[in-house]
């Protein structure tokens, strides 16, 4: 019975990992597209995908370790959920990273840096729902205080996507209008990630509750 | 025979209580499917037994004290109506206690037979009904607040604490079955033990009357247990009782310990030795219990948590229940004494064995009323205090922690500063060593462009020499071949090698390892031909090329053609896309 939890523990951390590592690779992507690194690039977006793939595989294997020896059945749909939920973080960062791949923005020098900025604050909402997940793993009273960073970075992406398409728009004439637009489309797609981050942590927020004795 | 009917009675309300009370003990472990029903059932069945065989005899002897029901047809009639009222409480959803049903069928039938009722007894049992929700309140708070603090120090992975919650279950469901059976067996076969007596020969075993009672009323519990329970386990897991495992666990123990206490003849018989009140020992209602574990928790979490109205439900449960067995077991009293001719009293006793009061008796000494009235009002303010103390300890707990919490809020929102803050010098550190690149890469170009100039200087200066050389000469021949000379150094110099050459050195700096690549694809392409892929990755035009390369445009679409031979390119093909896709 043990042993059986052991794997399962250690397929989770492992799960928790991959995420990390995922959100690696796209922040590092993204930084070698704005500054023309094609080869990193290619490399970032190379390794991601092989991180989604892996992920994926650990959050089948949990599912079915969980279920099939009858592991914790009152939270294990809720657990269950959460992976899924971050699962969705990798695979909206390898998505990201692939539509830049794809689509090959033009990028102005001058939005470099806070594109930049919008992908590291960004990244860094996601990044924090890490530790609170595994918080909620073995201090479910500590979730709540890690979780305040995902909200925190959350709003301050919405505030600088928000300044950087006004810049677009407003004080960019050089651009044509449908530039303008495929950059509006890379700054949403850059914000999703911490809006899936914010979804992670009002789930995390509710299970935390249900666990807190 | 007779005997055998007669008791099915005290059977039905033992299967009754197995069927509901054992969904106090494994409710929250079957409902949430942390433990099997099958296990439960057969741990519950166990252990209700021993519990019944080896503890029984204390609250049993506290009943019969009460009021002696010394006939078959009077035990009988009480058990039923008992087990009537039961289930009709149950049916309205009150918090029913098998034990309140059974004092009031005795005291019906005191009434009846105009047998004296021993008031101190009855005080006794009372006050017990009050004191058992109130020390299972205790004892789950303290308990809640131990395992609560255990578990948060621990920081134990939820999947192992999964197994230890399920141990912990099993563990505390065996002792909360074996705590029933040993308090409430009294519930169901404490009425029939003054009414008969029996002696049962197994070889060289012989079992006598309590014996085979409490056998007999444990194993009702159990099939009570093992044939309807599952239902009303799986409706209190997921319903009115729903607990978390680890919040059942906590009260299954505080309900055992307190049916423990109020059953255990050891502790009485210890208590009473070393001169300290001792606790009576009376059948308690286990759901009464379990609501008064549950109301502790509720304190314990905050007050707003306590549903009030469940308090309301257990005062009328302590009135309801009695009153109405008691008016029951009297009105069918007279009916069986008179419609159908059954000996209710003691004179008509089926043999002549001893009363059984004296045997149970004599291993206990209960305490003269005064002192009964003194130990229930000492023991009221005690948990009185008790729970002024938790309560006083938890508000400064609240206080304090709301302190920590604002300070808490106030370092988190310094470490945000501080994370963005890092995130800003970062980009920082990058923009600098872009721009630090830049101004190094315009270093060079000013370098090169100085050294140009110099160059230029000296180029302008020979020739200015040059011509003033060839105008000084007289041969006209001479003359023209000297200045031909200088016309052929002058259009060299304007293919300007230097320039074209930093341009290529740019380009690659932009594309950086395309010329390795280029090189490493196509190792037949010549010089020229790779220059004039670097200008077309690098988006110049043939009319642009045409002047850096030093050839005229048309040229320029001759070298695009003889390219396009040599990598092999289809009509439809683009050159530059598949110099860009490189």
């Amino acid at each position: 019975m043990f042993a059986r939890a052991n794997k399962s523990i250690e397929l989770i951390n492992k799960f928790l990992n991959c995420v990390d590592q995922s959100l690696l690779l796209f922040k590092d992507g993204v930084k070698n597209y704005l500054y023309r690194d094609q080869g990193n690039f290619a490399s970032n977006l190379q390794s991601l995908a092989n991180s989604e793939l892996e992920s994926d595989v650990l959050r089948r294997e949990i599912e079915n370790t969980l279920y099939t020896q009858s592991l914790m059945p009152q939270l294990r749909g809720d657990i269950m959920r959460l992976l899924e939920e971050m699962d969705n973080l990798i695979d909206q960062a390898k998505k990201n990273l692939f539509q830049f791949d794809v689509e090959m923005p033009n990028i102005p020098a001058e939005l470099i840096p806070d594109l930049l900025k919008l992908t590291q604050i960004s990244t860094s909402a996601a990044e924090s729902v890490i530790p609170a997940a595994k918080s909620y793993f073995s201090e479910p009273a500590n979730v709540s205080e890690k979780i305040h960073r995902v909200y925190f970075f959350e709003k301050e992406t919405d505030l600088l996507a928000d300044v950087i398409r006004r810049k677009i728009f407003r004080e960019m004439p050089e651009l044509k209008l449908s530039e303008k637009f495929h950059l509006r489309y890379f700054t949403l797609h850059i914000e999703n990630i911490s809006d899936i981050a914010e979804k992670v942590a009002d789930l995390l927020t509710i299970m935390a509750i249900k666990r807190t004795v | 025979m007779e005997f055998i009917f007669f008791i099915t009675s005290g059977l039905f309300l033992g299967w009754s209580l197995g069927a509901n009370d054992a969904a106090n003990i494994f409710g929250t472990a079957v409902g949430t499917r942390m433990v099997r029903f099958r296990t439960a059932a057969i741990i519950g069945s166990i252990f209700v037994i021993l519990g019944a065989i080896l503890q029984g005899s204390g609250t049993t002897n506290t009943l019969s004290q009460l009021g002696s029901i010394d006939a078959l047809g009077g035990a009988f009639t009480a058990a039923l109506c008992s087990a009537i009222v039961v289930t009709l409480m149950t049916w309205k959803k009150l918090p029913v206690s098998t034990g309140q049903a059974i004092v009031g069928a005795i005291i019906g039938w005191s009434f009846f037979t105009s047998t004296p009722v021993d008031y101190s007894v009855l005080t006794t049992i009372v006050g017990s009904w009050v004191t058992g929700p109130i020390l299972g309140a205790i004892f789950s708070a303290l308990l809640y607040l131990l395992m609560r603090r255990f578990i948060r120090k621990a920081s134990i992975h939820v999947i192992k604490l999964d197994i230890y919650i399920r141990l912990a279950l099993v563990v505390t469901g065996a002792f909360g079955a074996y705590s029933l059976g040993a308090n409430n067996i009294a519930n169901v076969m404490g009425v029939f033990v003054n009414s008969v007596s029996l002696t049962i020969h197994f070889g060289e075993f012989s079992f006598n009357t309590i014996q085979l009672l409490f056998f007999l009323g444990g194993i009702s519990v159990a099939l009570g247990i093992a044939t309807y329970s599952k239902k009303v386990m799986e409706t209190v897991g997921n319903g009115v009782l729903s607990l978390t495992p680890e919040t059942a666990i906590v009260v299954v123990l505080s309900q055992a310990l307190v049916l423990f206490l109020f059953s255990s003849t050891s502790l009485y018989n210890f208590l009473t030795g070393i001169g300290l009140p001792p606790i009576p020992l009376v059948p308690v209602s286990s759901t009464q219990v379990v609501v008064g574990a549950l109301i502790g928790i509720g304190f314990v979490r905050g007050v707003q948590e306590i549903r009030f109205e469940m308090l309301g439900n257990i005062a009328l449960g302590w009135l309801l229940t009695p009153l109405l067995s008691g008016v029951l077991t009297f009105i069918t009293l007279f009916f069986m004494q008179n419609v159908f001719n059954v000996a209710v009293s003691g004179h008509e006793r089926m043999t002549d064995g001893p009363a059984l009061t004296h045997e149970i008796g004599n291993i206990i000494h209960l305490p003269a009323n005064t002192d009964r009235l003194l130990t229930i009002l000492a023991i009221g303010i005690i948990l009185l205090s008790a729970l002024v103390i938790l309560l006083n300890y938890r508000k400064n707990k609240m206080k304090l922690a709301a302190q920590d919490k604002k300070l808490a809020e106030q370092i988190q929102y310094t470490d945000y500063q501080k994370a963005l803050s890092e995130i800003e010098m970062h980009n920082i550190k990058m923009e600098n060593t872009s721009l630090a690149e830049h101004l190094e890469e315009k270093r060079k170009e000013l370098v090169t462009f100085a050294l140009n100039i110099g160059e230029m200087k000296q180029f302008l200066e020979s020739l200015c020499d040059s011509i003033k050389e060839a105008d000084k000469e007289q041969n006209l021949q001479k003359k023209h071949d000297l200045l031909h000379s200088e016309v052929i150094r002058i259009k060299l110099k304007m293919s300007f090698a230097h320039e074209v050459e930093h341009i290529y050195k740019q380009a690659e700096q932009i594309h950086s390892d395309f010329v390795s690549r280029l090189t490493l694809r196509f190792p037949e392409l010549t010089e020229h031909e790779k220059r004039l892929m670097v200008l077309l990755r690098n988006g110049f035009s043939s009319k642009e090329i045409s002047p850096i390369l030093n050839i005229s445009p048309k040229s320029v679409e001759i070298s695009r053609y003889r390219l396009r031979k040599k990598l092999n390119l289809q009509k439809e093909d683009n050159l530059t896309q598949f110099i860009n896709a490189i």
